[in-house]
């Protein structure tokens, strides 16, 4: 096995165009994440069961089946519904929709964690349902998850290369194609995986240090 | 400060505001209130002892609407509480403040906006005169330099005073008192009990008490009530219950407490 610089030097204009894109996936898909599973936890803490029982199977189902499995769903069988979106537009759904089944875990422990004297006070003070949720439990409750969110967002940027399976050219889709048309894996491989360490390191340092600033 | 629905002079004096009928709260097997009837006249200042676990909190939760109770009705000024729709009841509880043991200021607000968010949200002032209606509040209770802190910045003392302050600017027409200075430490709790009587004194706030602070209870209180299982065993002014109480429940309560 040699190391081939000129390898390097020619998948690089291939590298920045797939990191493009896993960065893409993973911001939309993150944020689709963070507010979808901010819907699913205070939707679960509703009075009515009508509310409560649908969204707790469709989300129970969704954490439960792979990724790649609702990759090809929303990819393939969409389409004979009548609905059809980009390779990259169905990928960051998918990984959003999927991830949002976990981070409405994450915010629905930092609910629980605020004392049940602030549900009383803003009741004792009249407060709306609305103030209540907005003003008073989530800015106290979503400062407790940041860093737990934040651990799903590195998970997310691994589960990236996924989205090769539905065509988009993600980073390590990018690898693929440039590998197999210069029969050369080494190089473009290696580059793409030194890319997600230096993503994900720093990532996971910044986060430790907001966990440091915002768990008291 | 006035309260501005409660009519002055000796009518106010019989005009009576809250009425318990054969109220029952069970927890499980549990009955912490047993048929309890009793009813308050507006503007009088009302202090409930009795033993821990003898229901007197459970009252005032009840009034909150913190909690339902099994059997029995509950009126408010007129208007039933209990049983009642969810219309009624907002609207009965724009009527009660209550402070908490445990303060229950919202810690991610700054003192001011603790006291300021309930009055615009809710009552629709607009946030000038929220404010000015905060601050004036804040220097009521000695704490007019404080608005800029955050609630963890303050001692239990101050965090309790800020409490008062925070349901005063409701401008209630009933105030609960749960315990407000069981959570404190033995040095902070004359400044909150000296606020109250300012309060007690100067205003025609009906109040509700839970307190285990005899004195305290004995200067401002129009009549106390004396707590056992789940019901009033004995009541009267504080002189007779304190001097000359009827009942040996009573007698040996206060012995143990005073």
């Amino acid at each position: 096995m040699t190391w081939d610089w000129n390898a390097v030097r020619d998948f690089m204009p291939h590298f920045w165009d797939g990191l493009l894109v896993t960065l893409q996936a993973l911001a939309l898909g993150s944020l689709i994440s963070f507010a979808l599973g901010l819907v699913w936890a205070v939707l679960m803490r509703t009075p009515t069961r009508w509310v409560r029982w649908p969204v707790g199977i469709v989300t129970e189902f969704v954490r439960d089946t792979p990724l790649l499995v609702q990759l090809f769903f929303l990819f393939y069988v969409l389409p004979e519904w009548g609905l059809t979106f980009s390779a990259l537009t169905t990928g960051v759904v998918a990984i959003g929709l999927h991830y949002s089944t976990y981070t409405m875990q994450v915010y629905r422990a930092g609910i629980d964690a605020v004392p049940a004297g602030q549900w009383e006070a803003a009741t004792a003070l009249s407060l709306s349902p609305w103030r209540t949720w907005t003003a008073v439990i989530l800015p106290q409750a979503i400062r407790r998850v940041v860093p737990a969110l934040g651990n799903y967002v590195i998970a997310m940027l691994k589960d990236t290369p996924m989205l090769m399976a539905i065509t988009v050219l993600d980073m390590l889709g990018e690898a693929r194609l440039f590998s197999q048309q210069h029969f050369q894996f080494t190089e473009p491989l290696t580059v793409i995986g030194v890319a997600f360490v230096l993503i994900a390191y720093p990532a996971s340092l910044l986060l430790r240090a907001l966990e440091r600033r915002l768990v008291r | 400060m006035k309260q501005p629905d409660a009519p002055a002079g000796p009518a106010a004096a019989t005009r009576e505001l809250i009425r318990f009928d054969q109220v029952t709260k069970r927890f499980g097997d549990h009955t912490v209130l047993d048929r309890l009837g009793f009813s308050v006249d507006a503007g009088k200042h009302v202090t409930l002892i009795g033993p821990s676990g003898s229901g007197k909190t459970t009252i005032l939760r009840l009034l909150m609407t913190l909690a339902k109770p099994d059997e029995g009705t509950i009126t408010v000024a007129g208007r039933q509480l209990f049983p009642a729709g969810e219309k009624q009841i907002r609207e009965i509880r724009k009527d009660i403040g209550m402070v908490f043991q445990q303060f229950n200021l919202f810690p991610n607000m700054k003192v001011l906006r603790n006291i300021t968010e309930a009055p615009v949200t809710v009552l629709g002032l607009s946030k000038d005169e929220a404010e000015e209606r905060a601050r004036e509040l804040l220097d009521l209770v000695g704490l007019g330099d404080h608005v800029d802190k955050y609630p963890g910045q303050l001692s239990g003392g101050q965090q309790q005073r800020v409490a008062i302050a925070r349901a005063l600017a409701m401008r209630p027409q009933v105030l609960l008192l749960d315990e407000v200075t069981s959570a404190l430490d033995p040095e902070l709790v004359a400044g909150v009990l000296d606020v109250l009587r300012d309060i007690a004194r100067s205003t025609d706030i009906t109040m509700l008490c839970v307190t285990h602070e005899m004195n305290f209870a004995r200067d401002i209180s129009d009549e106390v009530l004396m707590f056992d299982s789940g019901r009033v065993i004995e009541s009267g002014s504080p002189d007779k219950i304190f001097n000359d109480p009827e009942h040996a429940r009573t007698r040996e309560f206060l012995s143990a407490v005073l």
